[in-house]
């Protein structure tokens, strides 16, 4: 596998690779870790004339508590940084888990979340854990900003709503309430360093009489886009949680994937094993809601 | 497409050279420098032959591009042992525990273990594993590999002084 020849271009600030963007167009890509991309290149799927490399930008590679409670995390942090960072394993205990499941040592050391992300894959490992935290995904263009919640980011697989003249600033997640739970479950061939063949994410937050307040449930690998199972929060919402509530919201899961069969599993599978780690990962977050509450 | 000057310091030695936008750093490690030590096997992130540090970090040389590697610092193989006739004690724990067969993905799994080692000199047999989830074998297993990094890890944490 021998990359394409390209020009590289190494922006000094986000700003200067917008342009660098803007003036070369769908003829460049944008590239973090290179771990995707590269990839492609070497496949010959992609081939761009110039690879606009966010490696030379200083200062982007970050993961900062924000006064107001978000944390902030930049288009250069490596998934081995959040692996390892304190603040997202206190706060955020699905993506550290995710984060330390995506690929392989040195793949994590390379590739970033942002970019895994912007792969738009359909298993990517962080994008349900992002989804059920609320992440919001920060997009600039030469001549602005928006601010885009995280499951209206994917439109399909390799899809997302970047235009050519964007990219990722930053995402911006949410400090969660004292009393809440949050989980990630994982079944892939290889054990778990591969790629998913199903992955749920969920997230209960509880009222001191021990209601659930807030509840979050999204789907990997089972269908186009990773998905949040809106039908499933809504039902726990203002209820107490019982093994019977779970089973319903799980099923509804398993009815709201729509997987297709491949070589990492099949269809039938794919759904079945969606309900079993939806009530894992309910029950998971409500053990884990419980002991912040107490 | 220009070739690009790259400066970057390879086990301690400065080196500069130009090379292409496309190349990347096992390329030029092999075929520039002459360091052949650093292996290459599917190119795609994989195997974890190609395996070397940049700035103590442990990443597939086969995914970066060399035009990235400007100024930082590399190890490989080569540069692994404490001098030019003194192995590192990871790569005599490899000898001495039978760890290595055709020595494909021997210096991929020294560099991993470094990594591991160099952060967490006391790991379980669960963390060594997970420490090579990117290095493949085809000969050995991986039991016996599992085995040196343990010796190893131990022999780093009390030297032994030589007679
Ligand atoms: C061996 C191997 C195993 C893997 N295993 C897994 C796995 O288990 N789970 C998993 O989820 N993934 C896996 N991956 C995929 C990959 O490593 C991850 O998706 C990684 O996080 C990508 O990050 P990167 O920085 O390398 O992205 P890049 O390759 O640099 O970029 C990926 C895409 O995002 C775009 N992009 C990057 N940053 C921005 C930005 N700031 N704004 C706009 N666009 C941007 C790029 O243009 C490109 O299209 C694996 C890859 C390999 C090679
Ligand atoms: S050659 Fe780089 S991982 Fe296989
Ligand atoms: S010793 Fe042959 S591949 Fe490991």
């Amino acid at each position: 596998m021998s990359i394409p020849k390209f020009t590289y271009l190494a922006p000094k600030t986000l700003k200067e690779a917008l342009i660098m963007r803007a003036s070369h167009g769908s003829k460049s890509s944008i590239m973090a870790g290179g771990t995707d991309l590269l990839i492609k290149m070497g496949l010959r799927t992609l081939q761009p004339e110039f690879v606009i490399g966010l490696n030379s930008v200083p200062e982007i590679d970050y993961i900062t508590l924000r006064p107001g409670g978000e944390l902030a995390i930049g288009p250069m942090a490596k998934l081995s940084a959040v692996v390892e960072d304190a603040e997202v394993e206190k706060n955020f205990p699905a993506l550290s888990e995710a984060a330390s499941v995506t690929a392989t040592v040195q793949i994590r050391n390379m590739g970033t979340l942002i970019g895994n992300i912007c792969n738009a894959s359909p298993s990517a490992d962080n994008a349900t854990p992002l989804m059920i935290y609320d992440t919001k995904v920060v997009i600039i263009r030469s001549d602005g900003e928006r601010v885009v919640p995280i499951e209206e980011f994917f439109k399909g697989p390799g899809k997302s709503v970047l235009e050519t003249g964007e990219l990722v600033k930053e995402f911006l997640i949410p400090i969660p309430e004292k009393s809440t739970g949050s989980n990630y479950q994982k079944v892939s061939t290889r054990s778990k360093v591969d790629i998913a063949g199903i992955c749920v994410s969920a997230l209960l937050t509880l009222n001191n009489d021990g209601t659930v307040s807030k509840a979050r449930i999204a789907l990997g690998a089972v269908a186009p886009k990773p998905i949040r199972v809106v039908k499933a929060e809504k039902i726990l919402t203002g209820k107490t949680p019982t093994k019977e509530l779970f089973n319903d919201a799980a099923k509804i899961a398993r009815e709201e994937a729509s997987p297709i069969s491949d070589m990492r599993a099949s269809a039938e599978y794919r759904k079945a094993m969606v309900e079993v780690l939806t009530r894992r990962a309910l029950d998971a977050s409500l053990a884990a809601a419980t002991k912040k509450k107490n | 497409m220009p070739k690009v000057n790259v400066k970057l310091k390879v086990n301690g030695d400065p080196y500069e050279v130009a090379v292409n936008p496309s190349g990347t750093l096992v390329e030029v490690l092999r075929e520039d420098l002459h360091l052949t030590g650093t292996k290459i096997g599917c190119q795609t992130g994989d195997c974890g032959a190609c395996t070397v540090l940049v700035n103590g970090k442990s990443v597939c040389s086969c995914l970066t591009l060399a035009v990235e590697a400007q100024e930082k610092e590399i190890i490989t193989i080569e540069g692994v042992g404490l001098s030019y006739d003194k192995l590192h004690p990871i790569q005599e724990a490899f000898i001495n525990e039978g760890a290595i067969q055709c020595g494909y993905c021997t210096p991929g799994m020294v560099l991993s273990a470094k990594h591991l080692l160099d952060k967490n000199p006391n790991p379980s047999e669960l963390q060594i594993r997970q420490a090579l989830s990117g290095n493949l074998c085809r000969c050995t297993g991986y039991a016996r590999i599992v085995k040196a990094i343990e010796v190893a890890g131990e022999k780093m944490k009390n030297p032994v002084k030589e007679k």
